[in-house]
């Protein structure tokens, strides 16, 4: 293991930004991630919820070491995770797992799923032989509910989603990770298994100690998950943070404009509770991603002249981050 | 009111190998009255899409139907739709009903600019129209959706996603026909565009008296725009009446489950999914094909396949058991 500190931080994202610069307008530069900073601790889970565009993915791949940000720093363990070399990017490999969005995509047709779980365990080096990885494999299915006697030997496309997806989970934890980076892991799943994945992921923490960022464009998802975790949540709006705070907090009094507007939007299953306002469609989009000002501004029906010119800091009341300048008038501190 | 389309006892099977056929729709008998909203909820496999296909008569092998028909309600004449020949069935799309297909976005033609796709859709519908007034229906639709006029001449990769399906719906009403397809007409885009087209749909439908038929798996977009609901499972109906009837009081196991499992914010307790794995439509289980992963299923289950019957006024339910569960 990678020298663990006093301090039980896992993963931190001091400011992180990654910039893309496309030929295709004029050679411009856009920010997918803009200054971003949290902070995950063991056995806790982060939620990051935005919409597509909003740069959860881009943020996911710089958590796990895939995308090197333009600015700012990921410490693992207080360390710069892009310093790692050797024998300790391998471990910080092991130890950060992704699970992914298609469970389609995470295997290969042509191979057997239990084929990818023993490449985890033996690449690893977390088992010694073969048998000893079998042996691995089937006690971690069946703490995902899954029968080993059912998944040997079978290829992909033998499974339901809801079942692929498990088995996406257990080829993870094969490596006994601390913390797995999970990106719309149930947004392909049927929507009545939906709640079981999210409780495995409840069980999975307490089993294996373990930390989990739930990355999501699902807000009833977040907040299924989050209120049984205690999570913080990171609302993401085109690449900024704009609000951050316990998810019970943000998700039930949104302080930020777009996190009201995304809530209100949100289809309740209650035919008792329809829409009551009428949506705010928005129109064209990559300007936002250059001007000075709020990002929000143009669709913000609070926007004032502030929010075209300044880019409001993240101002802090009750708990929270709110990156809007009605805050400052609440009170907050930037 | 009157009714506009009736599906009696329609099958319809992908072949897949000789005397091998997945049987994605099977047996279903509905119909919808003029000016209402229909939902068709299900999960993934349940053959949802398929159903379209049949309605809209967009079937190409491998699907082929192996029984039942389509009939439309056109000025007082019953139209059996499987019965038409393509010139016939060229009268009836975009006038009679309009499709916005799955993943729709990508159905526009990616080198005609977005005036040019609109006025082509309108001249070959209306044809005595006069250009000032093509154009002035043209500007209030994009308008009502939130689209500025510069996008007429744009070609559709310089759209964004949402962008493009708001023109496909846009397309899809213009015309002002009786019926109205949408399969996931809303998937992949954000909240907010979701809702706009939705309340679009909606508004055009109710003003025109069409009828909409919205296929989506999702159980939010389903209460908050359909008057009626229809689940299905597995290629069958299995439950169908009245939305706020439907989630009020919903009958069938599936139905029960698949509300209840649901995730909504403010509602801390923990819930639980559905067992088992969807069935293998090829050899679908004998009797109901809920049955495997039924809390209820008895023998009759094993051995009977339930009828859709009508066990409060307009909600029907096939099942056996339904008079015990607790609505």
């Amino acid at each position: 293991m990678i020298g663990l500190g006093k301090e039980k931080t896992l993963l931190d994202l001091r400011g992180v930004t990654r910039v893309f610069r496309t030929g295709l307008y004029l050679g411009a530069a856009f920010r997918a991630v803009d200054d971003v900073s949290f902070c995950i601790r063991e056995k806790t889970c982060e939620i990051v919820a935005g919409e597509s565009g909003s740069g959860k993915s881009t943020l996911a791949k710089m958590a796990l070491g895939i995308l090197r940000p333009s600015a700012g720093e990921v410490l693992y363990k207080g360390r710069n995770i892009f310093r790692l070399r050797g024998r300790e990017k391998k471990e910080f490999k092991r130890e950060v797992q992704p699970v992914f969005q298609d469970p389609y995509e995470t295997f290969s047709p042509f191979r057997k799923v239990t084929d990818y779980l023993e490449a985890t365990v033996l690449n690893f080096g977390i088992a010694k032989s073969k048998k000893e990885a079998i042996r691995l494999i089937d006690d971690r299915l069946r703490r995902m509910g899954m029968d080993p006697q059912e998944v040997h030997g079978k290829f992909p496309h033998e499974f339901s989603g809801g079942q692929l997806q498990r088995l996406s989970i257990a080829r993870a934890l094969m490596a006994n990770p601390r913390l797995l980076v999970a990106d719309e892991p149930v947004s392909m799943v049927d929507a009545s298994v939906r709640v079981d994945i999210l409780a495995l992921f409840v069980e999975l923490m307490a089993d294996f100690n373990m930390s989990v960022i739930y990355i999501t464009h699902d807000l009833s998802t977040a907040y299924y998950l989050g209120v049984q975790t205690n999570a913080e949540i990171v609302i993401m709006y085109r690449g900024e943070c704009v609000e951050k705070g316990s998810v019970e907090e943000v998700l039930i009094n949104p302080l930020h404009p777009y996190s009201k507007m995304l809530l209100d939007a949100l289809p309740e299953p209650n035919p008792q509770r329809k829409w009551t306002s009428r949506a705010r469609l928005p129109s064209l989009t990559l300007k936002e991603f250059r001007k000075t000002g709020c990002k929000f501004a143009e669709r913000c029906q609070y926007a004032a002249r502030t929010c075209f010119e300044k880019r409001p800091p993240s101002f802090y009341v009750d708990n929270r981050a709110v990156r809007c300048w009605i805050m400052e008038e609440k009170g907050g501190t930037p | 009111m009157g009714r506009i389309i009736e599906l009696q006892n329609v099958s319809a099977y992908y072949k897949i190998g000789r005397e091998l056929y997945v049987r994605a729709v099977d047996g279903v008998s509905l119909s919808v009255e003029e000016g209402k909203i229909l939902g068709i909820a299900g999960e993934s496999g349940c053959g949802k899409t398929t159903l379209i296909k049949v309605c809209t008569a967009s079937i190409k092998p491998p699907l082929t139907v192996a029984g039942g028909n389509v009939f439309y309600y056109m000025e007082g004449k019953r139209i059996a739709l499987l019965a038409l020949n393509e010139k016939e069935l060229r009268r009836l799309r975009w006038k009679f009903f309009t499709l916005v297909p799955q993943a729709a976005m990508n159905s526009l033609n990616p080198v005609k600019k977005v005036g040019a796709i609109f006025s082509e859709t309108l001249r070959a519908c209306i044809r005595s129209m006069d250009k000032a007034r093509i154009k002035e229906i043209v500007h209030e639709c994009l308008h009502s959706l939130g689209l500025p006029s510069e996008v007429l001449g744009m070609y559709p990769c310089q759209l964004s996603g949402g962008m493009k399906q708001r023109i496909v719906v846009a397309l899809a009403t213009i015309t002002i026909p009786k019926v109205i397809f949408c399969d996931e007409p809303t998937t992949g885009l954000d909240l907010v565009t979701q809702k706009g087209i939705l309340q679009f749909l909606q508004e055009k439908a109710k003003a025109a008296n069409s009828t909409l038929i919205l296929v989506s798996h999702d159980i939010g977009i389903q209460a908050q725009v359909t008057d009626i609901l229809a689940i299905a499972y597995a290629g069958k109906i299995v439950e169908i009446g009245p939305t706020e009837e439907i989630f009020a009081r919903p009958l069938h196991p599936y139905t029960i489950k698949l509300i209840s499992s649901l995730p909504i914010i403010g509602d801390r307790s923990s819930k639980a999914g559905l067992v088992g794995t969807p069935p293998s439509l090829i050899r679908p289980p004998q009797g109901c094909r809920f049955h495997p992963r039924c809390v209820l299923a008895e023998d009759i289950c094993e051995r009977k396949e339930p009828p859709l019957i009508e066990r409060r006024p307009n909600h029907y339910v096939a099942c056996f058991k339904s008079g015990e569960v607790r609505g």
